[in-house]
């Protein structure tokens, strides 16, 4: 009940405001009918007033008729009626859109325009976007309005912020209705200072920009502009600040995949396995596989292939991980420089191999399309596959952590770290675990080559661009410490970053590798050394 | 200073067959059957210069038990010191005729000659560079090393990152050293053209000779009472601390003396295959280097020699013959020779005289047992 009286007063109420409007309207229509009967300045003057009027009117055939005649498809009858011709001939009626089968090309005169009738066609057209029914357009338009800040828009920006109802679009009409106030030469000083704080709180480098190409303001606002300048670059600084972070942690999560399974073989069991970049490269490898088997077989699963392919490249690389120290590294414990040098070869041999099989060139690993695209959020640009990539090296080095400290199996990994003899007199097989944890960390390289494939070229030569770094890391972090490894990983990747716009990509590098072994000279054993006795051994 | 059987025919092999191939190259007529070809001089030139750096990674490696993965940058350093000098040389015989500035210079855009560039139109100053150079760089990284102890496997890895480090530098154009393609077109050395077969002979003599001096050089320093303390430093740097050596200087003196030997062979080298480029200071031809000493037999000096030129030979040999096979050859050969072969080919003859310092090793059989105990 309540509802329906609501109805009806609101009927009520509109009744007269839409009646007003209908009789702008017509007026609209019948000024625009004037240059196609009689050719005049006056005439002219009244089709360009129509074309303003019925674009600020927020009638619904307005963008047709106003396209219409901007293509000059625009025809007016004696009566004034007016009529659109259609690519086929025949005529609309240009106020209802219903067909006028009964007009041909004799009735009907084309509305002729001048020079000052396009542009007020072509103002009129950029503000009619205002209105259009989906909001990425009207986004787009107000965007535009905000670029050529034109005062003449004003009016049709202020009937759209009427009647906007997404408050993304509204808070961009804003911010032109905003920048084409302060370009208009009668508008209140009230009125400005709101202005400059609306684009003030918009922030970024388009703002910044219009305001301080501002002239001829009054000192008040002048002065306004001026702190909010320096206020937008201050926030600039502080998104591009974090941008950088970002960017940092991204690379330091990649790092940190590359460098996980490194902290295990390395860090835990002591073993060089230069072979480790390698591992990595096979996990890329599988996912290779894997979508080549899904695109074939599975078509249905494809988007998830990389779910698929992380448990298989760790399984696939753990196991050849467990083959390698069992017919390798297990004669050489206890020499570190032989193993690096076995591995070594071993890395030459994987990286033939692989390039036998699958050829040398790059292969070609899809991005699924739900890590592809990137956010927007404030002054940040989060590209999604990246945040996928931190969220993952969460989840693995996580899973490590809990491996470790939660299973049987990690139980007996670290008994057999901190003291082989005593785990084997216990009854621990120690030639298994070792075999086991050497797997562990090749399989955990597996995984990172799968996140790698999404980021780099997936060839035989992939896993050697991580190595060093690999190594760097573990070094830098302590060896032995995932934690180590972790802020080791986030501090080269920040490092790197923050270096990256001030020095270039690759002398940032070679800064981190020189900052590196100056740190390494200070602190041999990293940032958090194993304590103790073990140390010398 | 008395010299056993192994250093005289090591010594008589080297001069002798490089004296040998240069004159059956110089004064034989091309169709002749003792004819050798120029090719084989600059091969065998190369595999000399090769020598030296093997030579230099066995002095710390084998002597100090510092496994050096960054000697190739030494031995590159002293090949871009010779190459510096060797452009300058062109002269206006550019391509694009420019007087003081290298082509790529010109390419680039440059219109003055770095500061660094200064000096090496004078041979005798590349060649106090060629020593410098190499010789400053592993004085300050050693310092800083040896004396905050860095050792083993770190000390390593960070000799590999300083060859990294310096691959990206000497890839940018902005270093001024010829960026990705390097320093190639040389035309003459002391005004004798480079391409000249008689140049190509003289220079595998002149590399024969320093090949051997460093090696009777090496030999002195490790027979000395120097070279008695460095490998005791090798086996146990603590207990020689702690009879009142200091561990580092000796590494130090060793390691330099080390870096200079390999600057020496690059510096060579360059001449002989007529290019440097960046690619040098790869990590891997680092590894490579001390798979060459492998292979030799670590701590013989004399395996040193003998393993460069097999492998290199080897290599030549495979990467004409089946080159897709190579890579699984050497990787292959690292694991064999580390795993079978821990004292190398050298090891072989060893069992019938007293010849090589052994340095302490396992052999599978031992590690295994080891395993079974442990």
């Amino acid at each position: 009940m309540h509802r329906l009286i609501a109805l009806l007063l609101l009927l009520v109420l509109a009744l007269p405001a839409s009646q007003a409007r209908a009789d702008a309207v017509d007026d609209a229509y019948e000024a625009l009918s004037a240059s196609a009967l009689t050719i005049s300045p006056a005439s002219f003057e009244s089709v360009r007033q129509g074309v303003e009027q019925l674009a600020a009117s927020g009638d619904p055939r307005a963008a047709a008729v106003i396209g219409a005649l901007h293509d000059g498809l625009l025809y007016a009858r004696e009566d004034n009626a007016l009529f659109i011709q259609q690519p086929d001939g025949t005529y609309v009626d240009a106020r209802t859109g219903a067909p006028a089968a009964d007009v041909t090309d004799d009735d009907v005169h084309t509305v002729r325009v001048n020079n000052a009738v396009r542009s007020a066609i072509d103002a009129a057209l950029g503000s009619l976007q205002l209105f259009a029914p989906d909001a990425p357009t009207r986004l787009q338009a107000a965007s535009a309005v905000f670029t050529s800040h034109d005062p003449a828009a004003l009016p049709a920006l202020d009937k759209a912020l009427v009647k906007e109802t997404d408050s993304g679009v509204r808070r961009r009409m804003e911010q032109a209705r905003a920048a084409a106030l302060l370009s208009s030469s009668d508008a209140s000083e009230t009125d400005r200072l709101a202005a400059v704080a609306t684009l003030r709180a918009r922030g970024d480098i388009d703002a910044r920009g219009f305001l301080g190409s501002l002239s001829g303001q009054p000192p008040a606002v002048a002065a306004a502009a001026a702190t909010a300048i320096i206020a937008i670059d201050r926030q600039l600084e502080l998104w591009s600040l974090l941008q950088s972070v970002y960017y940092g942690l991204s690379l330091g999560s990649v790092l940190l995949l590359a460098a996980a399974g490194l902290a295990i073989t390395f860090g835990v069991m002591g073993v060089i396995n230069m072979a480790h970049g390698e591992m990595v490269m096979i996990g890329a490898y599988v996912t290779f596989m894997v979508q080549q088997f899904m695109h074939a077989y599975l078509p249905g699963l494809y988007p998830a292939s990389l779910l698929f392919a992380v448990p298989l490249a760790f399984l696939v690389s753990g196991a050849i991980g467990v083959v390698i120290e069992r017919s390798l590294i297990r004669w050489l414990y206890g020499r570190p420089l032989e193993t690096l040098l076995a591995t070594w070869g071993l890395s030459l041999v994987l990286q033939q191999a692989v390039r036998s099989i699958f050829g040398a060139n790059n292969r070609d690993v899809d991005t699924p399309a739900w890590m592809s695209g990137a956010t927007q959020l404030g002054g940040l640009t989060l590209t999604w596959n990246r945040m996928y990539i931190i969220l993952f090296a969460i989840i693995v080095l996580a899973a490590l952590m809990a491996a470790l400290r939660f299973t049987s199996l990690g139980l007996r990994m670290r008994a057999v770290t901190q003291n082989r003899r005593m785990a084997a007199a216990m009854g621990i097989r120690t030639p298994w675990i070792d075999a086991l944890t050497f797997g562990l960390g090749s399989g955990v390289a597996g995984m990172a080559g799968v996140a790698l494939s999404q980021i780099d070229n997936v060839s035989p030569n992939l896993g050697q661009g991580y190595i060093i770094d690999s190594f760097m890391v573990v070094v830098f972090g302590g060896v032995g410490n995932l934690w180590g490894t972790t802020l080791g990983a986030l501090t080269l990747g920040i490092v790197n970053k923050f270096l990256e716009p001030v020095a270039g990509a690759v002398l940032a590098k070679i800064v981190v590798l020189v900052l590196l072994i100056m740190f390494i000279q200070r602190r041999p054993r990293g940032m958090f050394p194993l304590k103790g006795r073990a140390v010398e051994t | 200073m008395t010299l056993e059987r192994s250093t005289y025919l090591t010594l008589l092999l080297v001069l002798g067959g490089a004296l040998a191939l240069a004159v059956l190259n110089q004064a034989t007529d091309a169709g002749s059957a003792l004819h050798v070809p120029t090719y084989v001089i600059a091969l065998a030139g190369k595999y000399l210069c090769f020598a030296m750096l093997a030579l230099a990674v066995d002095l710390v490696w084998g002597f100090a038990g510092i496994l050096s993965l960054g000697h190739a940058a030494f031995f590159a350093l002293g090949g871009y010191a010779m190459g510096m000098y060797l452009m300058r040389q062109i002269g206006t015989r550019g391509v694009y005729g420019n007087a003081m500035l290298p082509d790529f210079m010109v390419f680039l855009g440059w219109h003055e000659l770095p500061w660094y560039w200064h000096g090496f139109e004078w041979f005798g100053f590349a060649l106090l560079m060629v020593v410098l150079v190499p010789g400053v760089l592993a004085l300050v990284f050693g310092y800083l090393a040896f004396r905050s102890r860095v050792t083993g496997v770190y000390l390593s890895i960070m000799t590999q990152a300083l060859t990294y480090a310096l691959l990206l530098a000497f890839f940018r154009n902005d270093m001024g050293f010829g960026g990705n393609n390097g320093l190639t077109d040389f035309k003459d050395i002391l005004g004798f053209n480079v391409q000249a077969d008689f140049t190509r002979s003289a220079l595998l003599v002149v590399s024969a000779l320093f090949l051997c001096g460093q090696f009777l050089l090496a030999r002195f320093v490790v027979q000395s009472r120097f070279g008695k303390v460095l490998i005791a430093v090798r086996d146990t740097e603590s207990r020689t601390r702690f009879l009142g050596y200091r561990p580092e200087s000796y590494k130090l003196v060793v390691w330099v003396l080390s870096a200079v030997m390999a600057g020496i062979g690059g510096a060579l080298y360059v001449p002989q295959v007529g290019i440097i480029n960046p690619s040098e200071f790869s990590p891997a031809n680092s590894i490579e280097a001390v798979i060459w000493v492998a292979v030799g037999g670590r701590g013989t000096l004399v395996g040193a020699i003998l393993g460069a030129v097999l492998v290199n030979f080897g290599k030549t040999w495979f990467t004409g013959a089946l080159p897709e096979l190579w890579l699984y050859a050497l990787g292959a050969l690292f694991i064999f020779v580390t795993l079978f072969l821990p004292r190398g080919v050298m090891g072989l003859f060893a069992r019938r005289r007293k010849l090589a310092p052994e340095p302490e090793v396992e052999t599978p059989a031992t590690a295994a047992a080891h395993e079974v105990t442990g």
